[in-house]
């Protein structure tokens, strides 16, 4: 355990990384540039399939608009509960705790399944909106993308909620009190003192979100979006299904690229902010 | 709120409304789910017509359920043994980042937690595609491979924080003494951090359990895994069981969630 010996103890976990983690995307990636799974033959044909088809550009264009709206829907509930876990006492306190891991230890297929009691036919929502006169028939909310958008809501909030939280606990009450004195109305003391504080964990909410909304295949096949095809459920159908292992790996990596490319914006626009 | 003046009143309103429903929207699915399993009825019709237990009847039923059964003791031990071997990667590694202050260990750190961000249907594809490659067929250790590359993370997290809190005097005091490393590892630095490896094995084994990416590409007929099972009924016939099924596993988090909490703190750990 000396200082300069102490580095070994990384080299397990960077050996199994290198070995189960990284060689795998590095044959995905190879794959995505072979005629097929033998890696005999180099082609471009996988990513003239991903990057010409309009089909598929249509896809990639579906599952980054889902992450998008899901951040933002995620974002209008778990900011004002962030806001009341930090003025709340401390049983309040506990209850939005709870209410934020419970269904992050409670499992995603379990989670989607809720909602397909909620949105179905005969489901929560339906049968409230019929019995209370609000529509004569029951509504579609299954297959289409407003209700997915909904379940992901609920599915995805805890990765919101618990960052920021960590990021407002760090705030002093005093600095509201003095906001407040000051003459600043709530929204300006908002915006000016407690924005600046949460946005490091805002910003690592939205990474989370994102990344697990675009790539939620569960919830996207079962509740689905209608009409809209989503990158996941063509990775697997391609892989599965069809067999053409290279278009496959192609839009893994295109979904990869597009997570990794929204996570590197998010992460430079909060660099910036620390700058300013 | 209270400290605001009246011209404050619409927008904290606002505020509490939102948070309302992000409460109703998080915890209501889980109690809905959770009622649903109780059903009378062959449809997942809400609220349910009568209460009864069959659904739970039928899914603990060794010959009707035997499918569910082998998928749920699969699910189990694979969990088990990713939790054990995350745990054991995670701690090392988080000793040696603790221990350090030079820049690689920061570059580690950020390596290491790279799994979070990766969507894992690619990953999961990525474990297909190697392990073909490397001409081996679907199996138990490779599903706890692939599982653990995701869960290690998780551990990390909780492990990480609790080993920055080590006190380097402790360690030394230790050498000192005349303590082995491995001496000082047992009787000094693992009951310190302890908490935070329990959380993390938790962590671990929570992510494992829950994992779909990867089980979607790696489970077989002979490894068929819980999620994976659970989502082909759901796809298919919508059978009640799935409600009971959901219904145990709710059962269960809660339980595990409240012992966790008494024993580690798990709940503050997360949020923080």
């Amino acid at each position: 355990m000396s200082e300069r010996g102490a580095w070994r103890l990384a080299l397990p976990l960077a050996l199994a990384q290198l070995l189960f983690f990284l060689s795998p995307l590095l044959l995905l990636a190879a794959t995505s540039l072979a005629t097929d799974e033998n890696l005999d033959t180099a082609s471009l044909a996988a990513w003239r399939d991903v990057l010409g088809d309009s089909f598929h550009r249509q896809a990639v264009l579906n599952t980054l608009r889902l992450g998008a709206l899901t951040v933002l829907a995620t974002l209008l509930f778990a900011v004002p509960l962030a806001l009341l876990h930090m003025v709340a006492g401390p049983a309040l306190k506990r209850i939005i705790l709870l209410a934020a891991v419970l269904p992050l230890l409670t499992s995603v297929v379990v989670r989607t399944f809720a909602w397909i009691v909620i949105l179905g036919r005969e489901g929560v929502i339906n049968s409230t909106l019929l019995s209370t006169g609000l529509t004569s028939a029951p509504i579609p909310l299954l297959q289409t993308e407003p209700g997915l958008i909904l379940a992901l809501t609920q599915i995805e909030m805890p990765l919101m909620l618990l960052p920021l939280i960590a990021s407002l606990g760090r705030i002093d009450p005093a600095l509201l009190d003095a906001s407040a004195s000051l003459g600043a109305s709530l929204f300006r003391t908002l915006r000016r003192v407690v924005l600046p504080m949460a946005l490091p964990g805002l910003l690592a909410g939205a990474t989370l979100v994102f990344a697990s909304a675009s790539t939620a295949f569960i919830s996207q096949s079962v509740i689905g979006g209608g009409r809209l095809a989503y990158l996941p459920s063509l990775v697997w159908q391609q892989a599965m299904v069809v067999f053409n292992w290279p278009l496959a790996a192609a839009l893994a990596l295109t979904l990869m690229a597009s997570v990794l490319a929204v996570a590197a914006a998010l992460s430079a626009v909060g660099r910036k902010a620390a700058h300013v | 709120m209270s400290r605001f003046a009246a011209r404050d009143k619409p927008l904290a309103l606002l505020i509490l409304a939102l948070a309302a429903i992000g409460l109703l929207i998080l915890i209501g699915p889980v109690l809905i789910v959770l009622l649903t399993s109780f059903t009378t009825s062959q449809a997942l019709r809400f609220p349910p017509p009568g209460l009864t237990l069959r659904w739970y009847a039928d899914l603990f039923d060794p010959a009707r359920s035997a499918q569910i059964h082998v998928a749920a003791g699969n699910s189990l031990a694979v969990a088990a043994c990713t939790a054990a071997l995350s745990t054991a990667l995670a701690t090392g590694a988080a000793l040696a980042i603790s221990r350090s202050r030079a820049t690689w260990a920061r570059m580690a750190e950020g390596g290491f937690m790279a799994p979070l961000v990766l969507p894992g249907i690619a990953y999961g594809l990525a474990t297909l595609m190697f392990f073909s490659w490397l001409r081996q067929p679907p199996s138990f250790g490779l599903l706890v491979a692939g599982h653990a590359m995701i869960a290690t993370p998780f551990a990390l997290r909780t492990i990480g924080a609790s080993a920055a809190g080590l006190d380097p005097a402790l360690l030394e005091s230790s050498a000192i003494l005349g303590a082995s490393p491995w001496r000082t590892f047992r009787r000094v630095v693992l009951p310190l951090i302890m908490p935070g490896v329990a959380a993390g094995a938790f962590l671990a084994f929570v992510s494992s359990l829950d994992n779909v990416p990867v089980s979607l590409f790696l489970s077989s007929a002979e490894t068929d895994m819980l999620p994976i099972r659970m989502w082909g009924m759901m796809e298919t016939s919508l059978d009640v069981r799935v409600a009971a099924a959901s219904g145990v596993l709710v059962a269960v988090a809660f339980l595990l969630l409240v012992v966790m909490d008494r024993a580690v703190g798990l709940v503050r750990r997360m949020a923080g």
